[in-house]
Order: C-alpha cells, then structure tokens, then sequence
C-alpha cells in the first residue's frame, strides 16, 4: 500500500468532517482548516463528537486506502498531546497510523 | 417494499447459530452469517464471512466488507461462544482464556464495530447472549457462567453508552437447547437444571427467536438494556 501523503489524509479529515457536520449545532461546526480546534480546550466537539468524527475518518481510511486502523487505541489515550487537538494534528496522526498499519502488514 | 434489514448472526456455522440465520432469511432479511469456519448453507440473502470473534484484525475486515457490500447494519445477534464444564480446581488457565475471549472480548469486539455500522443510520438493533448458568450459579460452569455474567453487565453499560445513536442493546439467556454447547454435560445434570425452570423442558431456536423478534422490532425502540431469561428462570 502506498502511503497517503499528510494533505491526502487531511482531504479524507475532512470528508469525515463533511460527515458529521450536518449532526452537529451551526456554531459547532468544523471548518477545514488544519488549525480547526477540535477536541480538548477550546475544541469543537463533544466527547460523542469526538467518537463519531473518529469512526468516520476509520471508515474512509478503509474506503480510500483499503487500510484498517483503530485510531483511539490506547497509545492515542495516553499521548500526553492528544492527537486530537485540531485537524492538522489529527491528520498527521491518522497518517503514522496507515504507516504503522501498512508496516505491520 | 422495505428495504431488507441486513443482520449478523455470529456463531452462524451451526447449532443455534445456523438455526437463527435460516430464520432470519425465512422472515425475507438479508443475512450474514460469521464463524471462524466455512458453512454449507447456501441461500440467496446469505453470506458467509470467515473470522474469529477474538481476532480484532479479521473482524474489522469483515465489517468492512459488511460496509462496503452491503452498506449498512441493522441487527447484530452475538451468538457466538463456547463452554467449558469443569470443576473450578481442574480448569486450565488456557481454557479460561478461551472462554473469556470469545464470550466477553469477541461479544464486545462485535459490539463495538457494529455500533460503529450502526451510527451513522441512528438506529441497530443488538442482542447478546446470556445465560441461565448466570443466575442458577451452576457449579462446574466458573467460568462459563462468570463470562456471561460480564456479557449481561457489558449489554446495560453499552445500552447506555450507544442509546445517543439510537440503537437498542438487550440479551437473551436461553435455557439448555439440544445443541453441541452441552453435548458434554451429563444427562442428569441437564435434568436437574430443567427442574429448577419455571416451565420444565428443553428450550428451542423458536424460543429464541421469538424473543430476538421482539428485541429486533421496529416497535421495541424504547427497550434497552434488558435481559429476558427462558423458562422462568430470573
């Protein structure tokens, strides 16, 4: 499997953003930028939010790359800086994550 | 016409399992059946996925397909599980292992990627499986009746953790049905099991499909997190 470079991965952030949007009340709505704030302090979503922008971004992962990955395992839990903090985190995040995958394969 | 309910039947290869695949295809859903081997049941509605309830690698796989072939989830029957009757002082520790991990982490495996499925329609529908070993504290069934014990505890959190996406998660604990699970017990102890039930017989798959009917109705939105014993056991 070719490795998505990381503005592949933030296209596929945002498809999965494009998701979860239409659920989500208009002032909590993401933009796609990278420095979109998503989870944690000052983030867009709640903790359902998180969940659920997680499952659609694993799912496109699968669609697009062919690629299984579980993006809240415990490494992610633990990181002292969640990968979670805004869209260009995340999306550098997801990427070691394929990278990893693929590796491991 | 409605679309077809899709529905996973794990365990599916045979017993009661295999039973609850057929019925579902009689009632005109689509069903897919997971074992970890191949089945011989062919009927247009079924296909079968290979994978191991434990294996958290094939069994994302087979979600994936599940997606991809078919779209969408909308009853998950977590079927699937074995048993071990020994007396707790000659139990291995492989033994528990196995028990525990398809009964305990495969139902909760299967949880979680069919909430994932589920969510983005708002609605599923899932049914575990208990059983009467759990509130009967059959001796010689340690494990076998604690694992379901944390199956019954693992359907009331997750009826609370995925009623927000409008899926409802409920068991039921069937009663000894004739089946490869207790082929090993002996007759006698089968016997005075049966005595302790309410109503005195064997279980059967209409038993059990009867009560998944209910759990799986449209009209059962409002019922979560319950779990109904055959036979009068409570």
């Amino acid at each position: 499997m070719k490795i998505p470079t990381e503005e592949q991965v933030l296209q596929i952030v945002y498809r999965a953003m494009d998701d979860l949007n239409p659920q989500l009340p208009a002032e909590r709505r993401l933009e796609k930028s990278p420095d979109t704030p998503l989870f944690g302090r000052a983030g867009r979503l709640d903790s359902l939010g998180l969940v659920n922008l997680i499952v659609a971004i694993e799912q496109a992962v699968e669609d697009d790359l062919g690629a299984t990955v579980t993006l809240a395992d415990e490494k992610a839990m633990s990181q002292r800086s969640s990968p979670f903090r805004t869209a260009g985190i995340l999306a550098a995040y997801v990427r070691a994550r394929i990278e990893e995958s693929a590796g491991g394969a | 016409m409605p679309e077809p309910r899709v529905v996973l039947v794990t365990g599916a290869r045979k017993g009661i399992g295999r039973a609850l695949a057929e019925h579902h295809l009689a009632r005109g859903d689509t069903v897919v059946g997971l074992s970890r081997e191949p089945s011989d049941l062919s009927a247009s509605g079924y296909r079968h996925i290979c994978a191991d309830v434990c294996d958290e690698a094939g069994v994302k796989k087979a979600f994936a397909e599940i997606r991809r072939e078919l779209g969408r989830l909308d009853v998950l029957i977590n079927n699937a599980g074995i048993a071990a009757m020994n007396h707790a002082l000659l139990t291995p520790m492989e033994t528990v292992g196995r028990v525990l991990g398809t009964n305990v982490a495969g139902t909760f495996l299967l949880c979680r990627e069919g909430a994932k499925l589920m969510q983005k329609r708002r609605s599923g529908r899932i049914v575990n499986f208990g059983s009467v070993a759990t509130p009967l504290k059959l001796e010689g069934e340690a494990i076998y009746a604690a694992s379901k014990a944390a199956v019954v505890t693992l359907t009331h959190v997750l009826a609370r953790e995925l009623a927000d996406y409008g899926i409802t998660v409920n068991a039921i604990a069937p009663t000894p049905v004739k089946t490869d699970l207790i082929r090993n017990v002996p007759p006698d102890k089968i016997e005075r099991l049966i005595e302790r039930q309410a109503i005195r017989r064997f279980g059967e798959v209409r038993d059990i499909a009867n009560v998944i009917d209910f759990f799986t109705s449209p009209a059962s939105d409002f019922v979560t997190g319950q779990v109904i014993y055959l036979g009068g056991i409570a």
